[in-house]
């Protein structure tokens, strides 16, 4: 069985856990330090997904309802690669968003803004065999939380994804070009690395941008991994 | 070509809205072998239920680079917890594995995630009644004076259900591994 292997993550860029601007991570961070352990075959195998799990329609945010969302259209598409620069075939992308208004189609989403019956807000798909994904949606608004006096996430697309082996898994955020709200927001600017962060800006995208149609937005993504090798007895 | 991962952000409160087809509490598997329950809570620095968060269960070994018939992945559970911050999952019960020459003790490896995080956590959960954890090299890795926090307790007069809770800090925060 061949397996991937994962190289040190460099300094400073991914978040620290305990970071102060960001409330909500004061009582959940863990205090200790973290214990290092090897990478063995749990961590270095993973689930594998099959594409009976999703569907191909579950691409497109734009069309789950018998109307379209209100909001700009936009395509959001990219390629997922390892730390080769390979790209990662077959990974799981799962994506969700506010609506246009800056509300999600979620329980605990108090923000007065008006929900949208033509959006769910919710997307999957399964990269291809150079590793690219592509997504239809609405952009998200920007919304006011909780955070501190007069606090407003820049406008942003939570992706979720599964690569080779569980150390592949990454979940993180998308934000869009030229958003003033960046330099505000602690989330955004948990990472230390100006390029790791900057990386999580997505780019805007002229080859697809859709004439009279629709805005393209490229956003990349690289997951934890290198070429797989024998698993050592 | 060196590239750099991309930088983890948090799954943030709405988490359920992109992640809930895949949320269940049976672990993917084929077959019927050996299930057991697990029930616990997720609890913060102030001993508070965490009403938000999800995990997801690897059970290594129990269908390495399989699918169900309808495609879904075999060892792999995603669970959310409730409004008292309690999960409860049933999985296959992993067997042991042995490479680089040691023994290593079954185990489920379990991701941990949620608003406030803005990376995911990684621990493990082994089984109290395993003689081979006594001799795993990773739980060897850990004080001993924490490592119960990763070793599940059975539950009185059920033979397949076992309990375990995340601390997330304070006296009996849960050890989570740098990998």
């Amino acid at each position: 069985m061949k397996l991937p292997i994962f190289p040190k993550l460099p300094a400073g860029t991914q978040p620290d856990y305990l970071h102060p601007p960001y409330k909500s991570s004061l009582k959940r961070a863990p205090t200790r330090p973290l214990i290092a352990i090897p990478q063995t075959f749990s961590e270095r195998t993973g689930p594998v997904f099959g594409h009976a799990a999703v569907q191909a329609s579950d691409c497109d945010l734009t069309a789950q309802h018998a109307e379209p969302p209100a909001g700009e259209r936009i395509v959001v598409n990219g390629h997922v690669l390892d730390e080769d620069g390979r790209p990662v075939r077959g990974a799981l992308v799962e994506l969700w968003q506010a609506n246009a208004a800056g509300r999600y189609r979620h329980k605990g989403d108090q923000h007065n803004a008006p929900l949208d019956p033509n959006f769910d807000g919710y997307g999957r798909t399964i990269t291809d065999s150079e590793g690219r994904y592509r997504f239809l949606t609405i952009k998200p608004g920007a919304y006011p939380w909780g955070n501190h006096h007069n606090a407003w996430r820049p406008a942003h697309i939570h992706f979720s994804l599964f690569g080779a082996g569980l150390l592949s898994r990454l979940v993180t955020q998308m934000y869009f070009p030229g958003d003033p709200l960046l330099p505000h927001d602690p989330i955004y600017n948990c990472v230390a690395d100006e390029n790791a962060k900057r990386r999580l800006i997505s780019a805007f995208d002229w080859g697809n941008t859709t004439p009279e149609f629709a805005l393209g937005y490229r956003f990349d993504i690289v997951l934890r991994g290198r070429a797989a090798t024998p698993m050592e007895k | 070509m060196a590239e750099t991962p991309t930088a983890s952000q948090t799954v943030g409160p709405f988490f359920s809205i992109g992640l809930d087809s895949f949320l269940r509490k049976e672990v993917f598997a084929n077959g019927s072998g050996d299930r057991v329950t697990v029930r616990g809570r997720v609890l913060d620095g102030h001993d508070q239920p965490v009403p938000d968060a999800v995990l997801e269960i690897w059970a290594p070994g129990t269908g390495t680079d399989e699918c169900t018939a309808e495609g879904y992945p075999v060892g792999f559970g995603r669970v959310a917890t409730n409004d008292l911050g309690e999960f409860d999952f049933v999985v296959p019960r992993p067997p042991g594995s042995e490479h680089d020459g040691r023994k290593h003790a079954p185990h489920l490896a379990v991701l941990v995630f949620m608003r406030g995080l803005l990376r995911h956590l990684v621990t493990r959960l082994y089984f109290p009644d395993e003689p081979a954890n006594a001799l795993d090299p990773v739980l060897q890795l850990v004080p001993e004076e924490r490592r119960r926090t990763l070793i599940a307790t059975a539950a009185p007069e059920k033979t397949a259900e076992f309990s375990w809770d995340i601390h997330l800090q304070g006296e009996q925060e849960t050890v989570f591994y740098e990998v």
